[in-house]
């Protein structure tokens, strides 16, 4: 058993782009669910919205800032269309609904008819695409190391990579500590709690939800981004499985707080990198490797079951602020 | 209980299922190596196929010092090509894969770079062809820790090549695999293809009725829409599969058996789980959550403990009916039976007996009925193990229908089931029954005018536009909707 490999892995899982990815993924679940209250199981299909859009963009020769901007406005026009029908139902609805249209983006973008478009079931790979972030990088060519790990300075899995997407993290953080304090966030906060009372009061209920739900979609977009860049496009991985982690990590951290999406994370993903390391350096092949990843997420399947019944505030969060129930 | 099960010595692990370390010490690769062959040459007795188109078959993990090649080679039919055999070239290898029973074929590098993968055409299986016939080769690039593929689909030669070659996620994109265990439905040889559609359409909708009922039915009585529901359906599918290839049971027995413990499942489940959370007041919202992770963790069980393959639960092929235009094998008609019969059964239960009555006064008002005397946790533990024992049998019957089940098969259709459920009213088991016709006959007959992967895409458009419509569903009441 190489403890010292184990151990690297797992620190290394602290700043890996997958965990700032999953982070911003779950704080904009976090503005849906958290300050909102609208059960949005669909955060992968904003996810995918986001890798997809971005990617499609590029590989039309638009440049960064463009790209960003068209996966941006794809993940905004899905958060609308998917608002419209059911921003006005109750709470289960919202889900099953959510989790359907994620799902029918995922099935569309994957069919083979759209191959030219997408890559289908293959999806995009990471040369078509990582081209332009690669040659924005400002860095030195090369790699360098910080101890143990060694990253290129800017190719794929990268040194530029991980500052971006971690600054991301920082700057979601800081807006969602603002809207949390805003009036803005008093209303959202105000319709998860009892969203007649808001109405009464002569606001908007849709529209704050509407905005709530556009809002918590761009930064879903932003972490599908930050997912696909070390590696490449592919719809399956954008898929349910995503979309429960995601839930996994905000209740693990505690909805509602500024930092539980971050904490969730990063415990998250060190957690299962510890476990999938040592049970891949198990004397005698106990598991395969495929095994040890399924039974990482069986536990990820667990570890939800129990935090909703016993501790739906997560580690960070306040009970009397986790209204699952409410709408 | 009816989990472990499954891990009975019996169980062939398939050889795709070992691994290879790679930079391990010499010995123990060494012992690595002869304990996988030994393994590889009983499995391959086992299966009657030789060995050795397994042996250089070892799955890899891509990881800091590793990039793996893969591929899967499946005939145009949709059942792996076992024994095809490939050349990879590249920066330090030079080396020959064959595909294994799955179709699969891996290979570990340790260096980074473009890799040309050849296959060699004369390996194929009898009677199989490239589709695009100029591509024998396929160049692939790969980085450490990372996987590339490469795949050659078979089937009839088209113009405009269809060979393609993809780096995909590593492990750090964890999840669904995207077996798709519903693209070889039985697409039908009938003279009219829109009957043809039709009748598979209302077949499929009958076996996904059977899920439904049962997944309207807790709705009904305890508000929760139950995310796992689709894992039920697998569990019995998955059942089947152990009691006629692992145990040799005929597959009446064995869908017997299935259906059995599928209600025990759903016993256990109300008891250990359910109850307790609704005698401590938990919202149906915070269930609703507690039913996903649990979908999750029942989902990836299944893939621990049978992997990703399909999983034939019977491996003959019945022979073709002609009813009119439309050609249906005995086993689906015979499936289709089974459904409409069953499906009479609970609607008798529900209208003419006790119990059946008290299901459907603690559907309408659970505090009433508890006033007028009915048992209602009784009844709720019924309606749990009913639902999951029809869930069971939805889940055997579609797998013969799909010809083959798999750990997500009952994830793939669960938002079909909740489609067919919202369409016909949350809630009402006969809603649930005419939602589910419904939706099967649109997602077969789809394929006539989208393309055939996205027809369940057309089935879930209809669930959003439903809502946007009539969100209480054809049958439900409006004031269900908050």
């Amino acid at each position: 058993m190489d403890w010292t490999r184990i151990l690297t892995n797992v620190v290394g899982e602290i700043f890996a782009p997958a965990t700032a990815a999953y982070a911003l993924a779950a704080i904009g679940l976090n503005v849906h669910f958290g300050m909102t209250g609208l059960i949005n199981m669909g955060q992968a299909g904003f996810m995918l919205m986001g890798a997809y859009g971005y990617a499609i963009a590029t590989m039309n020769g638009w440049p960064v800032w463009m790209a960003v901007i068209a996966a941006l406005t794809a993940a905004a026009v899905f958060a609308v269309i998917l608002g419209i029908p059911t921003l006005s139902l109750r709470g289960d609805y919202l889900a099953i609904v959510t989790i359907a249209a994620a799902e029918i983006a995922r099935l569309t973008v994957r069919s083979s008819s759209l191959t030219a478009v997408t890559g289908g079931n293959s999806g995009i790979s990471g040369n078509d695409f990582k081209g332009s972030f690669q040659n924005a990088c400002p860095l030195p060519d090369g790699s360098w190391s910080l101890g143990p790990f060694q990253y290129s300075n800017c190719l794929s899995n990268s040194w530029w990579l991980r500052i971006v997407a971690w600054s991301l993290v920082v700057i979601a953080i800081v807006l969602v500590w603002r809207w949390m304090r805003s009036p803005w966030g008093r209303v959202l906060k105000g319709i998860r709690e009892d969203e007649d009372a808001v109405r009464s009061l002569g606001k908007n209920v849709y529209g704050y939800k509407m905005q709530a739900l556009v809002l918590g979609g761009l930064f879903g977009a932003l972490g599908g981004m930050i997912y696909v860049l070390p590696s490449a496009v592919q719809a399956d991985a954008l898929g349910r499985t995503l979309t429960f982690n995601v839930w996994t990590i905000l209740l693990l951290g505690g909805a509602a707080t500024v930092f539980g999406p971050l904490l969730g994370s990063i415990l998250m993903w060190t957690v299962l990198m510890f476990i999938k390391s040592t049970l891949r350096d198990l004397p005698f092949d106990i598991v395969s490797s495929t095994q040890a990843e399924a039974f990482s997420w069986v536990l990820v399947g667990v570890t939800l079951m129990l935090l909703v019944i016993f501790r739906p505030q997560g580690i960070l969060g306040d009970r009397k602020e986790v209204a699952i129930d409410a709408r | 209980m009816q989990l472990t099960a499954p891990s009975s010595p019996t169980n062939p692990r398939p050889p795709t299922e070992r691994r290879r370390r790679p930079g391990s010490s010499g010995p123990r690769r060494v012992w690595h190596a002869s304990l996988a062959t030994t393994l590889l040459a009983l499995i391959g007795l086992l299966l009657a196929s030789p060995a050795a188109s397994a042996a250089t078959n070892d799955p890899c993990t891509p990881d800091p010092q590793t990039a793996c090649l893969i591929g899967t080679m499946r005939t145009a039919a949709g059942d792996p090509a076992v024994g095809v055999q490939l050349e990879v070239t590249g920066p330090d290898v030079s080396t020959t894969v064959t595909t294994g029973d799955d179709g699969r074929w891996t290979l570990a590098v340790t260096q980074a770079g473009d890799y040309t993968v050849t296959l060699d055409v004369a390996t194929l299986p009898a009677g199989e062809t490239l589709r695009d016939p100029s591509t024998t080769s396929r160049v692939v690039s790969v980085e450490l820790g990372r996987q590339g593929g490469a795949l050659f689909p078979l089937g009839t030669p088209q113009t405009g090549g269809t060979a393609t070659a993809t780096p995909s996620p590593g492990e750090s994109t964890g999840g669904d695999t995207g077996a798709d265990p519903t693209t070889s439905a039985p697409t039908g040889g009938g003279s009219n293809r829109v009957a043809q559609q039709f009748a598979n359409g209302l077949v499929f909708g009958l076996l996904l009725a059977l899920a439904s009922v049962g997944l309207s039915l807790v709705y009904g009585t305890t508000g929760l829409s139950s995310f796992s529901h689709g894992e039920q359906v697998t569990l019995g599918a998955i059942m089947a599969y152990v009691f006629t290839q692992l145990v040799g049971l005929p597959l009446w027995l064995s869908a017997a058996i299935a259906i059995a413990i599928g209600g025990a499942s759903g016993w256990l489940q109300d008891a250990g789980i359910w109850s307790p959370l609704r005698k401590r007041r938990v919202g149906t919202t915070q269930q609703m959550i507690v039913t996903i992770g649990l979908s999750m963790a029942l989902q990836y069980l299944f893939q621990f403990l049978f992997g990703g393959g399909r999983l034939r639960i019977v491996t003959t092929s019945s022979s073709p009916v002609y009813i009119g235009p439309v050609v249906l094998s005995v086993q689906t008609l015979l499936s289709a039976l089974i459904a409409i019969f069953v499906l009479g059964a609970v609607a008798y239960f529900l209208l003419f007996t006790r119990t059946g009555r008290a299901t459907r006064a603690v559907s309408d008002n659970p505090a009433l009925a508890a006033a007028s005397g009915i048992g209602v946790e009784r009844v709720i533990r019924t309606v749990w193990v009913g639902a999951t024992a029809l869930a069971a049998l939805g889940g055997v019957l579609t797998g013969l229908y799909f010809q083959a089940t798999t750990w997500n098969m009952g994830g793939t259709i669960l938002l079909l089931m909740f489609a067919a459920v919202t369409l016909g009213g949350l809630g009402t088991a006969f809603g649930a029954l005419a939602g589910s016709l419904v939706i099967g006959i649109v997602s077969e007959m789809a394929s006539l005018v989208m393309p055939s992967d996205m027809r369940y895409a057309g089935a879930l458009l209809i669930l959003i536009l439903v809502l946007l419509v009539r969100p209480q569903g054809i049958l439900g009441r409006a004031d269900r909707v908050g």
